[in-house]
């Protein structure tokens, strides 16, 4: 980047280069749905985007401000409660559908400023601690507080009884595929922008550094409480989305497992830039979606994803992404073509193979006595043969020996992509 | 002359230990005084006490006559009184223009504003590219303040420590650590950007005390036995005594 230039540097210049990652977001929200058409896809992709939101609001906490939330399913659920309430009001003729989500926004926004203006006190493991404690007590709140949760069938509602918005009645699911777009859109801006204001660097000098960042001016506690309570918003708006989407929301959308699964979603996806957590849940609802499909498994491969992931790529997929920046900058990414074929490309077929075993000993547990095939690949197997453990055995071992084999090629193959060129040194 | 600080019978005990018993000092306006001691006698805590980091037992620190007891951390930084860190204390993961800017933000009015941007305003970023070049960063701007060298990080925090605009800046052994090279060049430049600041330091590299203050005090077991020029200071019997004579005899 240059710095000689610091006089003429033009300051806060919207460039084609920093639109562009928007422009491209918003053509792909635009053009999927005509791509993918069917109903099962735009229910997905619906799905997705909100988790999304979701993400991106739970990464201004977890990425940006440091603080690790165990309960934030909360404030997405109480505003998909409250939405499904607005549905039901008598009043709802009168309300056009796209601002419900802002309805939810706000109520998340008003549940995270109670809840934080004690709870951001510090971050660390009692910011952690409180927020699991206030999960568990709103999810066992939902069976007793049964006026406002409805107990354990939750409270469902129709989202084609609003105010028809320009003719639109939100009935099809390409128009309510089209109003999340649209949600999704505006809050992931209104997020990026968040982080480029005073109080958005800030909440990342207080992440790094609390103490130092009170020797600046700044009470460490307003900056976690702003980040706070603007993350409940956008975690409400979210929560809106899925009142549209599904009509319902129960005790499942709001417990600790909920929760959960958004920490998942993040660090699959990388805590450490702003798009890590869009990556982390459209990988996260394809896994359950697609995969969720094939196997009953599903759960335990995301697991093991997720375990190594934390060890082994503690910056997520994102963070796996941008390793490469270097070496790109350096010219030099033709060079991890090849390892990468011969050392990361067996190590999968390997793994996959071994997720054939492990398929075929589940088949063994758990088909109905006398059933022996089994479909694994596409492709119809007998698992009491003898042959087919000996196939998925040895490509196993065999993808997984070989990966080793060629893991210090690799290695050698990366330092040399990540290191700039010396030109021969010239006698003095 | 104004006072710029003011100590008054400061106490501070931990337990039943008491490691500050009784400090008195007046600091003037635009003097550059240096705290000199033995490990142990109570710098640092007397510096932690100043900035508010910990509460004093009893007595009183006056910040241009106003009275600090009581006040946060950020409410002393925002009547006007910065300070550094004996370890470094940066931002690691911000990179060096994000640390210096988010030290520019209060002074500047933006408290906790999520509707102004940033990078969009002027004056707030030349005002960064401004203290970079003071601190000689410039070609460090865009790199993650935890890769650069030790000396870079020191005078990172020294800009970080100024940027606010601060008139008493507070600095707890800038000098630590460091090669004789790095030393000059540090105190080169505290010199260059506390101009007409007033300047507290702690530390014990005696060549840099000697060179830079106006004023000394010597800080043995939690109390001020002496203040005064460093001429006063070096003929003073007690210091002599108590700690002076073996340090002098080093350099």
């Amino acid at each position: 980047m240059s710095t000689a230039n610091t006089t003429n540097r033009a300051y806060g210049a919207i460039t084609l280069g920093t639109l562009l990652p928007w422009i491209i977001g918003a053509i792909i929200l635009l053009v999927l749905p005509i791509l993918m058409g069917s109903k099962g896809q735009l229910t997905i992709m619906s799905q997705m985007s909100i988790m999304v939101v979701f993400a991106l609001a739970y990464n201004m906490l977890l990425g940006q401000g440091g603080m690790l939330s165990f309960g934030h399913a909360v404030y997405m659920g109480m505003g998909s409660f409250l939405c499904l309430h607005v549905m039901n009001a008598s009043y709802f003729g009168s309300v056009p559908l796209p601002i419900l989500p802002l309805i939810g926004g706000f109520f998340g926004l008003g549940i995270a400023m109670i809840i934080g203006s004690f709870s951001t006190r510090s971050a660390g493991t009692i910011f952690a601690m409180i927020s699991l404690g206030l999960g568990e007590l709103m999810a066992a709140c939902v069976l007793i507080i049964v006026v406002f949760f409805g107990g354990e069938e939750g409270i469902s509602g129709y989202r084609d009884e609003g105010l028809p918005f320009f003719g639109l009645e939100f009935i099809s699911h390409i128009e309510v595929f089209y109003l999340i777009a649209f949600w999704l859109f505006v809050s992931a801006a209104l997020m990026f922008l968040f982080s480029r204001t005073p109080v958005g660097r800030m909440a990342n000098a207080v992440r790094d550094n609390p103490e130092r960042a009170q020797f600046l001016g700044y009470s460490a506690r307003w900056v976690r409480f702003v980040s706070f309570s603007a993350s409940g918003f956008f975690c409400g708006i979210a929560g809106g989305l899925s009142a549209i989407l599904f009509e319902i929301a129960t005790e499942s959308d709001l417990n600790v497992t909920a929760s959960g699964v958004i920490l998942l979603i993040v660090f699959l996806g990388g805590v450490g830039f702003f798009w890590g957590p869009i990556i982390g849940a459209v990988v996260f609802i394809l896994l359950q979606t697609v995969l969720g499909l094939q196997t009953h498994l599903w759960e335990l491969y995301v697991g093991v994803i997720f375990v190594a992931m934390v060890m082994y790529f503690p910056g997520g997929l994102a963070g796996i992404i941008m390793s490469h920046a270097v070496a790109m900058s350096l010219g030099k990414l033709g060079l991890l073509v090849r390892p990468y074929l011969t050392c990361v490309l067996p190590a999968i077929i390997g793994i996959l193979g071994l997720c054939g075993l492990i398929e075929m000993i589940f088949h063994m547990r758990e088909a109905p006595t006398g059933e022996t095939e089994m479909t694994l690949f596409w492709t119809a197997i007998d698992t009491h043969h003898i042959w087919a453990w000996l196939v998925f055995g040895v490509i196993a071992a065999g993808g997984i020996l070989l990966a080793r084999q060629q893991s210090s090629v690799l290695k050698e193959a990366w330092d040399q992509a990540n290191t700039i060129d010396t030109p021969a040194e010239e006698p003095s | 002359m104004t006072l710029a600080l003011e100590l008054d019978d400061l106490r501070k005990s931990f337990g039943s230990a008491e490691i500050i018993r009784g400090l008195n000092l007046k600091v003037e306006k635009g003097e550059r005084h240096a705290i000199i001691g033995p490990n142990g006698a109570g710098k640092s805590t007397m510096f932690n006490l100043i900035t508010g980091r910990f509460p004093q037992t009893s007595g009183h620190v006056r910040l241009h006559g106003t009275d600090l007891t009581g006040l946060q951390p950020f409410q002393i930084n925002r009547l006007g009184l910065s300070r550094s860190f004996q370890i470094t204390n940066i931002f690691p993961k911000m990179t060096v223009f994000e640390n210096v800017r988010c030290s520019l933000l209060w002074s500047m009015g933006f408290k906790y504003s999520f509707w102004n941007m940033v990078s969009r305003n002027r004056a707030l970023n030349e005002g960064a590219e401004e203290i970079l070049e003071q601190i000689n960063l410039t070609v460090r701007r865009d790199l993650p303040a935890g890769v650069l060298s030790y000396a870079e990080q020191r005078a990172l925090e020294i800009g970080i420590t100024i940027a606010g605009g601060a008139d008493v800046i507070m600095l707890d052994e800038p000098t630590a650590g460091m090669s004789n090279t790095e030393t000059d060049y540090i105190v080169n430049l505290i010199e260059k950007v506390t101009e007409n600041k007033t300047l507290i330091v702690v530390e014990h590299d005696m060549g840099v005390v000697f060179g830079l203050a106006d004023r000394i005090s010597v800080l043995v077991y939690g109390e001020i036995i002496a203040t005064g020029t460093p001429e006063e200071v070096r003929s003073d019997q007690k210091v002599q005594e108590a700690y002076l004579g073996a340090a002098l005899e080093d350099h």
